[in-house]
Order: C-alpha cells, then sequence, then structure tokens
C-alpha cells in the first residue's frame, strides 16, 4: 500500500521537472513561445491546457478498453478537440479578455502534441486514477513553465510582472524580449538550465 | 491493457460513430448554454467603446444602429454608425470603422463625432500591433489615440507628419499610426456622407 | 488584385513569417531540422498539405458550418479533415508517384500533429476578407515561409555541428539561439507589405 502510494506521488510529481513537457520533452513548443508575452497570459494557456489533459486523459482512460484499435487515434483527437472546444466557448463567454490575449493557440490546443502523446503513451494504458494523475501532473509542469517563461519575459521585457510595475525601468523596458526574437532566446536558455537541473537531481 | 476489440470494419466505423455522435451532442449542450454569455462578452466591449467615445447619452445605440458601404466592397467592411442622443436630441456619431494597413492586419476602431463633425474620442477595439510599439495605439498603452480628441478633420490633416499632416506619430509605429490616421480618415468620409437630420427626432 | 495577392503572399511568407514571428510548427522546427535534406522533404510535404487542408476548410467552413451555425464544432471538423486528408494524399501519392513517395513519404504522417497547419487554416478561415482565391494564396505563401524558414535553419544547424559550443548549451539551446537570430533577422522585413 505504502509502496503503491509513493509510485502515485511518482506519477504525479515526474512531470514537474525529471520528463517537464517544456524544457526536457521539449513538447508544445509553439503555445509556449506564442502565448507567453506575459506571466498571466502563460499562466492562463496553462490552465487552460492542464484542463483537456486531464479530463481528456480520464476519458481515454475509461474508453481506450472499447476502441478497436485502428481507429484509435481519430477517436482519441475528437475526445481531445471536444474538450477544447469545451475550453474555447467558455473562456469566451466567461473571460474574454484571456480569450483574446491567448487567440489562435486555444484552438491549437488540440495538436499540442504534449496531450495526444500523454493519451497515446499514459492513459490508453493505465487506470483511471493514474491518469488523472498524470493529466495533472504534467499540466502543472507545464503551467509552471508557461508561467516562469512569461514572468522572465514580462520582466525583462516590460518591467513587470503580473501587470504590477516593479519600477525598473525609466520608460520601456528592452523591448525586444516581449517580441518574437527575445521569446526565442530566453526558451533556450531555459532548456539549458533545465536540462542541467533534471542532471544534478536524477542521474547522479 | 491493449484494446480488447478487434479493428473490423464494423467496429471501427460504430466506434466512431458513437464517438463522435456523443462529442457533437456534449457541444452542442454547451454551445446553447454559452451562447448568450459570448454574445454579451463581445457587446459589452463595444458597449464599453461607446462610452468612452460618445459624450454622455440616454438611447441604445446599438438598437439604432446602421450599417453603411465603405469604399471597400465586401459586407465585412460595411461602416456601423451608431446615432447617440439625449432628451431626443442627437449629441454625437460613432462610427465602427477599420483599416487594412495595420502591422499585424486588420483593426478595427470605434470613433465618436459631435454633430459638427469634430472628434470626440476614439478607441481601437482589437487589434495585432506588436506589443511595446504598434499596440500603444491602445488608449490604455499611450496617449496616442487622445491626440485626436477635439480635433476636427476639416482643419487637422489626418495624417502623420512625415507624411505631411498634424498627428503625431509612435515613436518607432510610423505604420500602426498611418492606419489608425486611415481608419479615421474613412470615418470622417463617411460621416460627411451621412444625412444627421435623419437622426434627429420628429 | 494581382498586387493585392502578391502583398498576401509576401507578408505571408516574409513579414508575418510562421514560424520565426507566429510561433506555429515549432515542432517539426526542431524537431527535423538536424540535416537540410530531411528539412526540404518536411517543407515540401508541408507546402503541399497545407494548401490543400485550407482550400478545404475554407470550402467547409463557408458552405457548411456558417450556413448551418455549427461555427463551434469547427475545432473538431477541422482536425479531422486535415487527418483524414493527411491519410488520403499518403495513400493517392504512394500509388501515383513513388518516387514522390519516397520523398515525402514519412513525412507525411507527421504533419497531421504540426499546428502550422491546422492554424493557417484556422487563420485563413477567421480573416473575413479573404475570398478563396486569397485563402489558398495566404497558404501557399505561409508553406513558403515555413520552408524558407526551416531551410536556413537546418543548415545553419548543420554547420553548428562543427563547432565548439559551451557545454550546457549544447543541442537544442543553441539551435534556439540561431532561431532568435533568424528571428531578428526577419523582423527586417517588417513593412515591407
Amino acid at each position: 500500500m505504502a509502496e503503491q502510494k509513493t509510485n502515485r506521488l511518482q506519477i504525479f510529481l515526474k512531470g514537474i521537472i525529471k520528463e517537464n513537457p517544456t524544457f526536457v520533452m521539449l513538447l508544445g513548443l509553439c503555445p509556449t513561445l506564442g502565448t507567453t508575452t506575459s506571466a498571466i497570459n502563460g499562466m492562463g494557456m496553462g490552465l487552460a491546457t492542464l484542463f483537456v489533459l486531464t479530463m481528456s486523459n480520464l476519458v481515454i482512460s475509461l474508453i481506450a478498453p472499447y476502441i478497436p484499435d485502428k481507429v484509435r487515434i481519430p477517436s482519441y483527437i475528437v475526445v481531445i478537440a471536444s474538450f477544447v472546444t469545451i475550453v474555447d466557448l467558455t473562456l469566451h463567454a466567461y473571460a474574454p479578455e484571456l480569450y483574446k490575449a491567448l487567440g489562435i493557440f486555444i484552438p491549437l490546443i488540440v495538436v499540442n502534441c504534449i496531450i495526444l502523446g500523454r493519451a497515446e503513451a499514459f492513459a490508453s494504458k493505465n487506470g483511471v486514477l493514474d491518469s488523472i494523475l498524470d493529466g495533472l501532473g504534467v499540466g502543472l509542469g507545464f503551467t509552471l513553465s508557461l508561467t516562469v517563461l512569461g514572468a522572465v519575459r514580462e520582466i525583462l521585457g516590460s518591467g513587470k510582472i503580473f501587470g504590477l510595475n516593479l519600477h525598473i525601468y525609466q520608460g520601456d523596458g528592452i523591448l525586444v524580449f516581449v517580441l518574437a526574437p527575445g521569446a526565442f532566446l530566453v526558451l533556450a536558455y531555459m532548456i539549458a538550465l533545465g536540462q542541467k537541473l533534471k542532471k544534478r537531481m536524477y542521474d547522479e | 491493457m491493449a484494446s480488447k476489440v478487434k479493428s473490423t470494419l464494423f467496429s471501427m466505423t460504430l466506434t466512431l460513430l458513437i464517438v463522435t455522435a456523443v462529442a457533437a451532442g456534449l457541444l452542442a449542450i454547451v454551445y446553447k448554454y454559452t451562447k448568450e454569455p459570448i454574445k454579451e462578452a463581445d457587446l459589452k466591449k463595444q458597449k464599453l467603446a461607446l462610452r468612452q467615445v460618445l459624450p454622455e447619452f440616454d438611447n441604445n445605440p446599438i438598437a439604432e444602429s446602421d450599417t453603411i458601404p465603405s469604399d471597400i466592397q465586401g459586407s465585412s467592411f460595411d461602416l456601423v454608425v451608431f446615432p447617440a442622443k439625449k432628451d431626443g436630441k442627437l449629441v454625437g456619431i460613432a462610427i465602427k470603422t477599420f483599416t487594412t494597413k495595420g502591422f499585424g492586419g486588420r483593426f478595427d476602431v470605434m470613433v465618436g463625432f459631435l454633430p459638427d463633425g469634430t472628434i470626440y474620442n476614439s478607441m481601437v477595439l482589437n487589434h495585432q500591433e506588436t506589443p511595446g510599439l504598434g499596440d500603444k495605439i491602445d488608449p490604455e498603452k499611450s496617449d496616442f489615440s487622445r491626440q485626436f480628441a477635439g480635433k476636427n478633420p476639416a482643419t487637422f490633416r489626418l495624417k502623420v507628419k512625415k507624411d505631411g499632416g498634424d498627428v503625431d506619430a509612435i515613436t518607432a509605429a510610423t505604420i500602426s499610426s498611418r492606419a489608425y490616421c486611415d481608419a479615421l480618415q474613412r470615418a470622417y468620409n463617411a460621416f460627411k456622407s451621412l444625412d444627421l437630420a435623419k437622426y434627429t427626432e420628429n | 488584385m494581382g498586387t493585392n495577392l502578391l502583398i498576401i503572399l509576401i507578408a505571408a511568407m516574409l513579414v508575418n513569417n510562421i514560424v520565426l514571428t507566429k510561433f506555429l510548427g515549432l515542432c517539426p522546427f526542431v524537431g527535423v531540422s538536424r540535416k537540410l535534406s530531411t528539412a526540404a522533404g518536411m517543407a515540401g510535404a508541408v507546402i503541399f498539405v497545407m494548401t490543400l487542408a485550407t482550400i478545404i476548410t475554407w470550402l467547409i467552413q463557408e458552405y457548411v458550418l456558417k450556413v448551418y451555425d455549427l461555427l463551434y464544432l469547427r475545432t473538431i471538423v477541422f482536425i479531422l479533415v486535415i487527418a483524414a486528408l493527411v491519410q488520403m494524399v499518403e495513400i493517392i501519392v504512394k500509388k501515383v508517384s513513388p518516387p514522390l513517395y519516397q520523398a515525402l513519404g514519412i513525412y507525411l504522417p507527421l504533419i497531421t500533429t504540426n499546428c502550422a497547419i491546422l492554424g493557417v487554416a484556422i487563420l485563413a478561415a477567421d480573416t473575413v476578407e479573404f475570398g478563396l482565391l486569397e485563402a489558398t494564396v495566404f497558404a501557399i505563401g505561409n508553406g513558403l515561409g515555413f520552408a524558407l524558414a526551416i531551410i536556413l535553419f537546418s543548415a545553419i544547424r548543420e554547420k553548428l555541428d562543427l563547432n565548439d559550443v559551451p557545454e550546457g548549451m549544447e543541442g537544442v539551446p543553441i539551435a534556439f539561439v540561431v532561431a532568435t537570430i533568424l528571428s531578428l533577422a526577419f523582423m527586417g522585413f517588417a513593412g515591407l507589405a
């Protein structure tokens, strides 16, 4: 029993550093760069993905035994796309500002390789509870990465964090970090850092 | 826990049919419940913009709005005219206008005119201009859009100073500034063609 | 009209480059750019599928979804159309032109989850002023933009393998530094169209 508990904890925790989807596995890079102009946008995208990932993991772990192998992928895609549409409609109705900021990246959660990847590699082979934990863990890792990336870009680019002015710049800040090149540059250093952390914590 | 169901044509068709039918049904329900809030959220922005760009009014300009064709063909290029009245008297006209010349493509602007043609205020409704540069057309980001308030395009040339006009462009975002002027000019041309008597009650 | 289409093409290809300024299609951009030849193969497959997918999804949006007020099903419909299309293209190309299949074959299955395809289809359908012709040109422009970006990137990465890179920055991090510089370079196209 105790062993099972630590196992569950591991399932939950591995997504945060060891198999961090962004900085270690390098999955779902498009929303990672496209929505992290500020910490709050990054966090919003992360949470939307977390929801879709957990729900689709849950449903797929339930229906997987009844799905014929050859139509596996299309069926999973339909499940994922349904949850994405639910997020899309809900955000549009109740969080229009965030909806506008995330824009095209909301429907594109469908093709986020993290989600189909977890469905195929984990949810289709494991029980409901484990699948939910896996979804939450990986989703949380993704949210964390996006929030950190957004925060770094926001601080460097406009001297703010979560919209709060830190008064470190006179004037505008280093604009390039909010623009496209800055996204690539910050991600480059974050990946280097993530790989270093992983090495330190797990390889020795 | 591999699949226990064999992949026959029948089982595959049936599975896909069930999965898509359940998904479509579920979404239809969610759609039904979010339809009204979505409409409201979309209108809220417009209402907010109308309050910003017009002097105080007590009618419902959205209910009395009208569309007129612009210089570009196609229904998506129509301008929307919102008359604002107080105590039955016309106090201003807001026009939802657009430009296709933005740095990130098209954006829409709500601009309010007083009956004599003076711009009361203007506000961008949606845009994809570059954060930190072109997005300063947004009144939340800079004072750029406020320089038009109280100016009458009959005497105030709606062009950036570089092009021989009277408008102070945003530093390093001349394209966005030009596009904003383009949108305002389009609205003013439409305003001039309006028959204002039509909007004065009785 | 002709100049308008040219502007759409240039804007989609250079000014708003899909990879370097819009951040779509990054997975193949990073994943299959280690060698120039594979990058070129991927680029060809993307141009082909992107154009076809945009034409078909545009028609569906205009003549089915809008007509029956089913826009909320768009995400599902588009992704299924793209998945089916990719499979069909694979089967047809295999039958009709074996050499082409040899060149593109292995990249086709990867394309379903390439967000650039779905992204361009949605962008084209969302741009109200686009007719079918404009949407098609837009898709071709974006496909060419993807091709340009990934081919440049892979050519640089091939050279990168021969250089000394500081420990910790080896591999993907240094590749992203290269992408940073490419992206900066593409900002220079701003204002072109």
